[in-house]
């Protein structure tokens, strides 16, 4: 066992401006133990990279993402973000994802293909219409998650530009003072409690009347758990489908060969969508740390009880020991089970609604636009947890 | 009747989903969930557990038949 006394590396190791992964995870996979590392804030964590231990922690329930609280949390801003459900341990966190569970289903979820398939076709007409070069995220990537999401939850699509901002700060990595997060997060509560008041008052056939039903019928969750379910369902349904759209398109362009492969053969795109979400790394870098709840081995390092451990899943998606030729993006890779959604008890709820859209987002598109090309600069999201695109001219 | 239960460890994401259905006829423990028995009296929340499941892991069979997750 190793418990390296050495100096913590400086963390994220990724670049923000691009989707490649850091050769310091590299590095890192192929080095016995964990890694010591250090974010801008907070105290030092065990950096995992490797798949077979990346699963190991995020499923293993003696490591808790409750404890964080307790603690100076590793992370990139100095304000503490509440993480809601995501910083939950059961059986808290049980109790709030059964309450959702059930409307993110694959059987639910498959019934919205259609709107969602409509929906694309409709957003191509007018993209088509406004002729290029276009801006694919603001024309494209976005509406379709956040109309999906918005009618799911029963959010006015309207409202997009308001809750837009909101969202950007929510995941933003920027130096937003602790009390500048908070002021966006309580104005992105209020908008929240007032979209349920309306909802109390005339329900509707949507997630946030089912949601409110449970509070105010079967006394299961909290007003603020509520208030705040409802404002991780938002943020989370869009931002990240939103950006891996872009991300996965910038991929395929990127592998001319894969995407001519996936034009003949439109029926690989759901292990297309596997394989760009294993592939693509969509966070600058680990974060939702877990805390050991007891001294635990994880692959030769003694983690201590009350250390927290950080997982990098994109680095883990790219480990040879799980994976054949990893760094090679391959749509037709078989048995392909990454870590891109996590693993246990946090593992994405939205998942099947995130495949779906992502399936019928990339599929409708390279369909209609057989000569789909980059026209111009890309600008990258900067500061922010996740990567992608904020501009993104395309040409037909 | 009873019902058989199995859960794929490979396709298992461990999220819990199905332990905090029916406590009594799922638990999380490792890297995957388990059944606590194969066979099992007639459940509505089985099904339900399979229905609900992410990685849609949980095969339900009445007899032959797979029941769920339902279709």
């Amino acid at each position: 066992m190793t418990t390296a006394d050495t100096a913590p590396l400086s963390y994220p190791f990724n670049i923000p401006e691009s989707l490649e992964l850091s050769e310091e995870y590299e590095q890192a996979r192929n080095l016995p133990g964990l890694l010591k590392v250090r974010m801008a804030y907070g105290e030092p964590a065990w950096l995992v990279t490797r798949y077979a231990e990346a699963r190991f922690v995020l499923g293993d329930q003696r490591f808790s993402r409750a404890e964080g609280a307790l603690h100076d949390e590793p992370r990139q801003s100095e304000g503490r973000r509440d993480s809601g459900i995501l910083g939950m341990d059961p059986p808290d966190h049980t109790r709030l994802r059964a309450l959702v569970a059930k409307a993110f289903t694959v059987r639910q979820v498959e019934r919205l293909r259609p709107q969602v398939k409509q929906l694309t076709q409709e957003l191509l007409d007018e993209l088509e219409a406004a002729g290029p070069p276009a801006d694919l995220v603001d024309r494209y990537a976005l509406p379709i998650p956040v109309a999906v999401i918005c009618r799911l939850l029963g959010v006015p699509t309207e409202d997009r530009p308001r809750f837009r901002v909101w969202s950007d700060a929510a995941l933003s990595t920027s130096s937003l003072t602790a009390a500048e997060f908070d002021a966006n997060l309580e104005e992105l509560r209020a908008y929240m409690s007032q979209l349920i008041e309306e909802h109390r008052r005339a329900p509707q056939d949507d997630l946030m009347t089912a949601l409110i039903d449970a509070r105010d019928v079967g006394d299961r969750l909290s007003e603020l758990e509520l208030v705040d379910l409802c404002v991780g369902i938002l943020v989370a349904g869009h931002e990240t489908t939103a950006t891996q759209i872009p991300n996965f398109v910038l991929a395929l362009l990127d592998h001319p060969g894969q995407l001519a492969l996936l034009r003949e053969r439109p029926e690989l795109i759901g292990s297309a969508v596997e394989e760009l979400l294993r592939f693509v790394p969509l966070g600058s870098g680990a974060g939702q740390p877990r805390y050991a709840t007891e001294d635990i081995d994880v692959g030769g390092t003694l983690v201590r009880a009350g250390t927290p451990v950080l997982v990098a899943v994109g680095a883990a998606n790219r480990d040879a020991l799980r994976f054949d030729s990893p760094g090679t993006l391959d749509i037709s890779r078989a048995g392909n089970q990454h870590l891109g959604f996590g693993h246990g008890v946090h593992h994405c709820l939205g998942a099947p609604l995130a495949r779906l859209e992502l399936q019928e987002a990339l599929g409708a598109l390279i369909t209609r636009f057989p000569t789909l090309r980059l026209a111009g600069d890309v600008e990258w999201k900067s500061q922010m947890l996740v990567r992608g695109p904020r501009v993104m001219p395309v040409g037909w | 009747m009873t019902w058989q239960v199995e859960i794929d460890p490979q396709q298992c994401m461990a999220s819990g989903s199905c332990a905090a259905i029916a406590p009594d006829l799922f638990a999380v423990g490792g890297a995957h969930a388990r059944p606590l028995n194969d066979r099992i009296e007639e459940d509505e929340r089985a099904l339900d557990a399979a229905d609900v499941c992410p990685a849609m892991a949980i095969t339900v069979r009445d007899g032959e038949r797979v029941i769920g997750p339902r279709p």
